[in-house]
């Protein structure tokens, strides 16, 4: 379980996270959503402890990990797959060297070990014959799978997806979509996705946590963000029915 | 207090406060070294091999240019010809050889540095790392320095030989001065100290120019401007260290 206790950040004098705090429970898929510039992504790193909060606390399976050594943090983020914004592949290996890169670093599994789970990782998203192209040759869509299966060959137990489908056409939106729901299936995760992306967040999460001008605005189920009445959320969600054509 | 201390104060200690922090955590990752070796050697093929061809022409030309420069000023009827390979022979092995490797690899491998790192940064690739579990600074930083710091001696002696050779080329070549005599003139003035300052000079050179690449790389802000801005600051950068350390060398060592 990961919980958020009073997270306070600024950059400056602009104050990016006001008292931010978040519960989430095991096996769930939680989306953030917000404006951009509300502050999704800098919540997000600070789950993984890439930022520092300047108060409040990050619980990860009951370890503050604003209060460990760098050595214990890296242990607790190896429990953690992240897809960034534009996939982060490093692009000096191929998709291959790239889902393989953690396995290789942090396993001793022999080659012909790797190389069925990074096939097996590739599959999971669909890119079999991709192995052997530079993420310079792929589209976006496929350079997201690609991040994709490199977060999940560890088999982590916390997924976090910064703007999953930003950027992308539709329906490479809805097969990303898919896959998060898959793999939150297939491996029993628990899946953060950060977005503004309404369409993807009716389609993939159990719940939402509403970010607005740096505080938690609104918490709740897909059924309770539907019956809800407060303006600000639904100022926010129909301005993406209305984008979305719904 | 530092509210009010002016921008050209703060700035640059704040830049010599992260330096030192960069390195001091480049220092602890070195236990993990194993994990990161592979890269050493892609780096030292990077820095080193890569750079040799270079280096060695840049360091002939110096040479024969010194050659011909001191035949010009110096050689009259009554002075000894080998006096150019006196000249010469120390020249390259005191100053030449390694200032002229060292801003060449300020300008070939530490833009690269700057410019692969600030790459990694701004694509968040450097986040990747480390959201993975990874020291990024073990993985990234400890090989680029540890590879400069090895291969740097290693074209430093390059570059005297040949920097040397083509002097001693050009001397006898030209006319300005017969092997045998430029040989004997050289071996006249010889000290053996020179060598190891030379050595020593290369040492602090090559982690001087790595480590300011690395930092500038790492550190990056902004896209693509960030990192073109990044890359000139790396190059720039390590050429102005790279003449004070030179100079503060000469005047504690010689």
């Amino acid at each position: 379980m990961i919980s958020v206790q009073q997270i306070n950040k600024s950059f400056g004098q602009k104050h990016v996270l006001k008292d931010v705090s978040l519960d989430i429970p095991e096996g769930e898929t939680l989306a953030i959503i917000g404006r951009s510039g509300s502050g999704k992504s800098v919540l997000m790193k600070h789950i993984i402890g890439l930022m520092q909060p300047d108060s409040g606390r990050v619980f990860v399976d009951g370890v503050n990990i604003n209060d460990i050594s760098y050595a214990e943090l890296r242990r607790v983020r190896q429990h953690f797959g992240v897809l960034f914004q534009g996939g982060a592949l490093f692009d000096s290996m191929n998709s291959f060297e790239n889902v393989a890169f953690p396995l290789r670093t942090f396993t001793s599994m022999n080659e012909s070990e790797v190389r069925n789970v990074v096939q097996e990782c590739l599959s999971m998203v669909e890119l079999e014959d991709v192995g052997l192209k530079m993420p310079s040759e792929l589209s976006g869509g496929m350079q997201k799978r690609v991040a994709l299966a490199r977060a999940v060959a560890l088999r982590p137990r916390y997924i976090l997806y910064d703007e999953p489908t930003s950027g992308l056409d539709p329906e490479t939106s809805n097969t990303i979509d898919e896959l998060i729901k898959n793999l939150a299936n297939q491996l029993n995760v628990t899946s953060i996705v950060v977005t503004h992306d309404m369409h993807s967040v009716l389609n993939i999460a159990d719940r939402a946590a509403f970010i607005y001008e740096g505080r938690m605005h609104w918490t709740g189920t897909m059924d309770e963000l539907h019956k809800s009445k407060d303006e600000i959320l639904t100022a926010f969600v129909t301005a993406n029915e209305y984008k979305i054509g719904v | 207090m530092l509210r009010n201390t002016p921008a050209f104060i703060l700035n640059p200690l704040q830049a010599l406060g992260r330096y030192s922090q960069l390195l001091f955590h480049a220092f602890g990752a070195i236990p993990e070294f194993g994990t990161y070796r592979k890269n050493l050697w892609e780096q030292m093929v990077r820095i080193g091999v890569e750079s040799l061809p270079i280096v060695m022409m840049a360091a002939a030309f110096s040479g024969a240019v010194t050659t011909v420069q001191t035949s010009y000023q110096l050689v009259f009827p009554l002075i000894p010809k080998g006096i150019i390979g006196a000249i010469v022979v120390p020249s390259m092995i005191l100053e030449l050889g390694a200032v002229v490797t060292g801003f060449i690899l300020a300008g070939r491998v530490g833009a690269r540095i700057a410019a692969e790192l600030g790459t990694m940064r701004v694509t968040e690739q450097i986040d990747a790392l480390e959201a993975m579990g990874l020291n990024s600074i073990g993985y990234l930083i400890v090989p680029r320095v540890v590879a400069g710091i090895v291969m740097f001696p290693v074209l430093y002696v390059a570059a005297c030989f040949v920097g040397i050779g083509g002097g001693m080329l050009v001397g006898d070549l030209g006319g300005f001065v017969p092997i045998g005599e430029f040989v004997d003139g050289a071996r006249e003035f010889f000290q053996p100290f020179d060598p190891l300052f030379g050595v020593i000079k290369s040492l602090v050179f090559g982690f001087t120019i790595t480590s300011i690449s690395c930092f500038k790389g790492y550190y990056t802000k902004g896209g693509a401007e960030g990192v073109g801005r990044a890359t000139t600051q790396a190059a720039v950068a390590s050429c102005v260290f790279l003449l004070l350390a030179d100079l503060v060398l000469a005047v504690i060592l010689l």
